[in-house]
Formats: C-alpha cells, structure tokens, sequence
C-alpha cells in the first residue's frame, strides 16, 4: 500500500488530505483537513487574493499537522505527495507548491505538480470507486463552470465546453448581493429558493440559441437580467419577492447546466456522469440532473458535498492514479501556473 | 552548528548552508559563522521555482544531508513580493517535516549584519515607490524601523537617525555612500539568529514583516446596472 498526501491552496481553503492506494488499486481516504479563509472575504464580497496568501501562508502547516493526527500516522509514513499547481490564485497557489516541495524534499518522497480540475473529478473515485471509460464530468463552483470528457484521469481529459463568461458561483455571489443575502450566495439563494416558485419569473437561458455554442455556458446576461428585474421592482415601489426570485434564477442555473451536460454526454455516447465542484451540492442543480440523467439513461454520480468543494483529499486521490498509472512524477522546480490548462493533468 | 538560511523578501532567491562553533563558556569570536555553500538567484519571479532546488544544490554541494540540519533561519521581511511567502512556508514545512526549530530574522537586520563598522541605513524596494527601511548603530543594533515609506520622507530623516551610509538597491540617492549589498546573505541571516541559536531559544513566531494592509475594498452601494 501507497499512502499519497495531497495539498490544495488555489483559492481560499487551504486543504490536506490524505489517501491509501491498496495493492489492488482502492482507495481509503484517511483524512481530509480543511482551513478555509471566507469569512474574511465575505465583507469584500469576493475572494481577495493577498488575503487568501496570506491565510494559506498561516494555516499550511498546522492544517497538515491536523491532518497526520486524523489519519493517525506520521509525516515519515507519507510515499507521495501531490500538489495543485493550477489553476488558480498565482499567490495562492506559490504557497502551497512552496511547501509540498519542502515536504517532498525533505521526506525524500516523489511529487506530483497536478491539475485542480482534474481533481475535482478524482475526488469522486473516493466516494464511489473507478470512473468507467469515458465520463463526462460536470464541473461547477465559484470558479468553474467546466464540462470535461475523462477518458484517464492519470492522462487524458478533454475539455467540450466551459463558461465565456462568469462561473456559475460568481453568478450565484452577485445575485445573492442583489437580493440582499449574504456571501457566498450559493447557501442562501438555494435555502431561499425552496420557499420561493421557480416558475414565478423567467429568466433567460444564456447560449441556448440554436446558433449558440451547444456546450459552452454564458451566466452574465442572467445575473443582468436579475438586477434589472430587481431594480424595476425596486423603482416601482413594489416589494422584492426575494424567495421567488431565488427559485426562478436557480432554476435558470440548473436548468442550463443540466440539459448542456445531458445533451453532451447524449451526443457524445457517455452513459456516466459526475457533478463535482462547490455548486454540486446545490440541491435543485443534484435534483435536476437526476431526473435529466435518468431520463437520458446515464448514472449520475455525485460526491458528497464536503468533497465537491475544494479540499486535500481530492487532490491526494488524484496523487494515487498517478502512482497507480506509473506517472512520472514532477521536477522539483516546477511552478505554480495560474492558467494551466485541464488537458495537463500533471506537469 | 549546521544551519539553513532562506530569504525571498528581496528579488534574490537565497539559500545556503551556514555552520558555527557553540563555545560552551560563553562568546567567543571562534564560533562566527562560516559559509558552506550558496545558492542565489536575482529573479523576483522565480522564488517559488527555485527555493527548493537552490536549497538542495547548497546542501549538496557543502556534502550535508538535510536530516543533518540542526535549524533553519528564515528573513520574514519586510518584502513586497509574493515570493516573500514562498521563503517563509518553505522554511516552515522543513521545520515542520525535520523536527527542526525555524527562527525568524527580520530581512533588514541580515543586511545590516553583513555592514557592520558604521551606522547604516538599510532599504529594500517595496514597489509603489516606496521603500522598506531601518536604521543601524556601529554595532549593528536596530535604532529604527522597520518601516514602509516614500524614500524622500526616509531621507528627510537621516540626521536624527545619525547613519552615515546607505545599503541597498540604488532606488533612491539619499546622499550617503552606497555600501551595498542589495539583498541578505545566508551568513548575515544566520549572524542575526546567532545567540538564539546557540542558546537552543524558543524560536519566535514566523510571522510576515508585510508592513501593508491587502489592498481589498469593501463594496459600497450597489451598483444599478438599469439605464434609468
Ligand atoms: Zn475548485
């Protein structure tokens, strides 16, 4: 057995997770140890990046050692270590690249510079075993809004569609500001929307023309739509229906993401997909996509909440296909790249 | 002593492998530090890059293995630069990783160190047009500072803070000889941490010298986005 530490900063939680690679390739996840540093930027209403450092620079170190007392071994244990090196927050991301090379260093284990995304998707594997080849995976979270064709999460993953404009998270921040609840707006707008009618408004669909790009997302004109809609209200004197208002975007939000990724893995002959990402655990975004995928004769396949938002577990587990695949690993001066690209699933 | 120094406060990469005597009556100039090897690099933008691999070629070029370490000494700024915390979580992770006590060396202070005989002034850039600075005594002793500040306001207090030379990049002609250098050796960190080491101290808190609040602004009014 192989026991693969993964290392996550490129945002605003700084993550450690643990994982065991069994000789027959299970995983056990041994510990998953999260620093998150939110409620500082929820009074700026957005990740600030030099707070994000900063706090990933405080938290690196006792997060780790949390996450040897959790999984009950010691550093001398670890056999690998993997890293998200992009993309992400350059700062953000400098921090945790600094310190798993100073593990992996002096640990004298190999390292693997690897892709968040990538992830994303492997943090899956640890809730529900294999992928089978290919899946599609749905990724949604403040920062991506992705649709990626996984053929080997050791290697090849394809992008097929992503968001010209926000994420679907930043989408669900800026409405949350307009309606008057707080940030990040991905908890109350979905508390909000179970109250509220869905049908009530109907906001538009973005890139849903037959001319449009049939995988790519658009949430800025929404989220335009939505002020606007609040704002005429609010001249007219009238009362803002917050709850209806909630339902009927997150309706507009789940209804693009699901049948985009439905109508994908359709066209595309993928009988299994995974939604993973922070806004996964959006309860009509899971409820949709459910009844969609059943419909269209694909399994669905979603992590558990704790492990769709961004974490060291997902990272270590996409460590452990790495080793099992025989990957070579990275070269101690690798670099943080902000931009990395998902094809480049290890560097 | 066998001593690791790191520094990325300043564009320089630093890190190097520094070793010293510990007399055991008392001082004795004997047990001065006494550089191994180092490896250095003027790259602002390459800090998280090359720490580690600098690091690793120092030792081995001094044929010391890392597990023979006995501390690691680290400038905690103050330092601009995103690199600054590549240094510091770098340093942190091998104490951690080692089971090696980490001490904190404000970055001013090793540039002093390597000056020593006269009064400086010690300025690093901090972007903005501003300078990081503190002022030293012959005896290297901080008399002020360290602090963040446009570099005509440092030099309109020159004559009270008595120095008669400057260290550090040429940003600025304060009207003082230029002693150089522009950023801390491996033996000016460990020469600051000196007795602490020696004394086996309780290392102080690694904390950054960042001088600066994050630039962030709290969002004011909502913006309409209606043409009324
Ligand atoms: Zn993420």
């Amino acid at each position: 057995m192989t026991i693969i530490l993964g290392i996550e900063s490129s945002c605003d939680e700084t993550g450690v997770g643990i994982v065991r690679l069994d000789r027959d390739g299970g995983l056990t996840l041994l510990a998953d140890e999260v620093a998150s540093s939110v409620e500082q930027h929820a009074r700026f209403g957005g990740v600030v990046p030099e707070v994000a450092s900063r706090a990933h620079l405080e938290a690196m170190v006792p997060t780790m050692r949390r996450a040897m007392t959790a999984a009950d071994i010691a550093l001398s244990d670890v056999d690998a270590i993997a890293v998200t090196c992009g993309p992400g927050l350059a700062g953000a991301l400098l921090v945790g690249v600094s310190a798993a090379k100073a593990y992996a260093t002096a640990l004298n284990v190999p390292l693997y510079g690897v892709n968040h995304l990538a992830g994303h998707v492997a943090a899956d594997t640890l809730e529900h075993g294999p992928l089978p080849t290919p899946t599609l995976a749905l990724l949604v979270s403040g920062g991506h809004s992705q649709l990626l064709r996984v053929d080997d999460l050791a290697g090849k993953i394809t992008e097929i569609g992503s968001t010209i404009d926000d994420a679907a998270g930043e989408a669900y921040d800026k409405v949350a500001r307009v309606i008057g609840l707080p940030y990040p707006g991905g908890p109350p707008i979905d508390r909000a929307a179970q109250r509220g009618n869905p049908t009530a408004i109907a906001f538009p669909r973005g890139l849903t023309g037959p001319r449009d790009a049939k995988y790519d997302f658009s949430f800025s004109g929404l989220k335009t739509a939505v002020a606007r809609w609040v704002e005429a209200r609010e001249r007219d004197g009238e009362e803002v229906p917050i709850d209806d208002v909630a339902a009927s975007f997150q309706e507009a939000v789940a209804d693009v993401l699901t049948a985009k990724a439905v109508r994908a893995a359709t066209e595309l002959g993928i009988n299994t997909m995974v939604i993973s990402g922070g806004v996964a655990a959006n309860s009509r975004i899971k409820a949709l996509a459910a009844q969609r995928c059943q419909a269209a004769g694909i399994e669905l396949r979603v992590p558990r909440p704790r492990l769709c938002t961004d974490n060291g577990a997902m990272m270590a587990a996409l460590g452990a296909h790495l080793v099992a695949a025989g990957v070579k690993p990275s070269s101690l001066d690798l670099s943080a790249n902000p931009a990395l690209p998902v094809a480049t699933v290890s560097v | 002593m066998l001593v690791l120094a790191v520094d990325t406060a300043t564009p320089a990469v630093t890190a190097g492998v520094v070793e010293f005597t510990v007399e055991l009556a008392g001082e004795n100039s004997d047990g001065a530090p006494r550089l191994l090897a180092e490896r250095v690099t003027v790259d602002a933008r390459a800090h998280g890059e090359l720490l580690t691999p600098h690091l690793r070629d120092a030792l081995a070029e001094a044929g010391r293995a890392l597990s023979e370490v006995d501390a690691i000494v680290c400038g905690v700024g103050p330092g601009p630069f995103t690199g600054l915390r590549a240094g510091m979580v770098t340093a942190a992770a091998l104490g951690h990783a080692l089971d090696r006590p980490v001490y904190p060396v404000c970055t001013l202070d090793a540039i002093a160190a390597d000056r020593p005989g006269e009064p400086v002034l010690v300025v690093t850039d901090a972007r903005r047009r501003e300078v990081y600075w503190a002022a030293y005594d012959a005896r290297g002793a901080r008399t002020a500072g360290p602090e963040v500040a446009p570099p005509a306001e440092v030099a309109d207090r020159l004559a009270d803070l008595g120095v008669t030379r400057v260290a550090g990049p040429p940003v600025f002609d304060f009207g003082l000889p230029a002693v150089g250098p522009e950023h801390p050796s491996p033996v000016g960190l460990v020469a600051v941490a000196r007795a602490d080491l020696a004394a086996g101290a309780e290392p102080g808190a690694l904390t950054p010298l960042y001088l600066r609040r994050p630039d962030a602004v709290e969002p004011g009014a909502r913006k309409r986005v209606s043409r009324v």
